[in-house]
């Protein structure tokens, strides 16, 4: 058998074994799940500037992400957030939660192999490329701001 | 009734950006890395070019929440930055506009992870 053949037939055997979401109900799912999350951030955030009128509209909205990144953390530590994110993909993901549970979960899962190899290494598995790419890009509109700057 | 039509566009536009992301799964069955990575350079992008305030502006959390959110943060921290350090903004904007966040999912997920135990391994 030559290689492209057999390529092709490794590729079908994987594309078979690939677990597959169910497209539409997920897609449904994703759209009031995510709703709901973002529905709570904004809930907490009038909630916030409703008890403590002295704070700032900026602080309130960072008190808000860290509640919402702690709730999302700790359903992540007791298994419910993963199980949520089957049901719903990207309505678990796309949120800021998913960006908490994509840290914690790693962390978690891998706190067997030891705290500086576990938890510290693996925290990183995908907030790695978003920190990377979110401090290149930002780093890239800040450059091209101070040269417009320069000019006017 | 007005608290109830803010509180309607949240629900909407965060559900389609929501939408939009498991839509891209779907269809070209991409990682949830890139997914969030993608999802920042938008929000970055948008932000970038003005537009994100526009629609922040009725969709409040609805945009926030999400991941772009964050992206939106990371250049309007470097766009302040820069106005008020120059070079120096380039290198300290971005970060220190989403260090409440990073420093949050980190310190909550190391906490969480010495308490907790792994569910997928039983």
């Amino acid at each position: 058998m030559d290689i492209k053949e057999r390529n092709r037939a490794y590729n079908k055997y994987v594309n078979a074994k690939i677990p597959k979401t169910r497209p539409w109900p997920t897609l449904f799912n994703s759209f009031w799940v995510g709703g709901l999350i973002c529905l709570l951030g904004q809930g907490i955030n009038d909630l916030l500037l409703y008890l403590f009128p002295n704070i700032s509209e900026q602080s309130a909205w960072a008190y808000t992400l860290i509640i919402l990144i702690f709730l999302a953390a700790l359903l992540t530590g007791i298994g419910v957030y993963d199980k949520l994110g089957k049901f719903a993909g990207g309505g678990t993901i796309v949120p800021i939660t998913g960006f908490s549970n994509s840290i914690t979960s790693p962390s978690v899962e891998f706190k067997s192999e030891g705290i500086v190899y576990g938890i510290c290494v693996k925290m990183f598995t995908i907030a790695g490329p978003v920190i990377v790419f979110g401090v290149l890009s930002s780093a890239l509109v800040g450059l091209i701001y101070y040269i417009v700057y320069l000019f006017i | 009734m007005e608290m109830f039509i803010d509180y309607l566009w949240v629900f909407i536009i965060g559900g389609l950006v929501c939408m939009i992301g498991e839509l891209l799964i779907i269809t070209t069955n991409i990682t949830s890395a890139r997914i969030l990575v993608t999802f920042v350079l938008v929000g970055v992008f948008l932000e970038a070019v003005g537009l994100f305030d526009y629609i922040s502006d009725f969709a409040g959390a609805g945009i926030n929440v999400p991941i772009v959110g964050f992206g939106a943060s990371l250049a309007k921290g470097a766009i302040g930055a820069v106005r008020s350090q120059g070079i120096l903004g380039i290198f300290t904007g971005g970060l220190t506009a989403t260090a409440a966040g990073i420093s949050a999912a980190i310190i909550f997920a190391f906490i969480f992870a010495l308490i907790f135990h792994s569910h997928t391994k039983k």
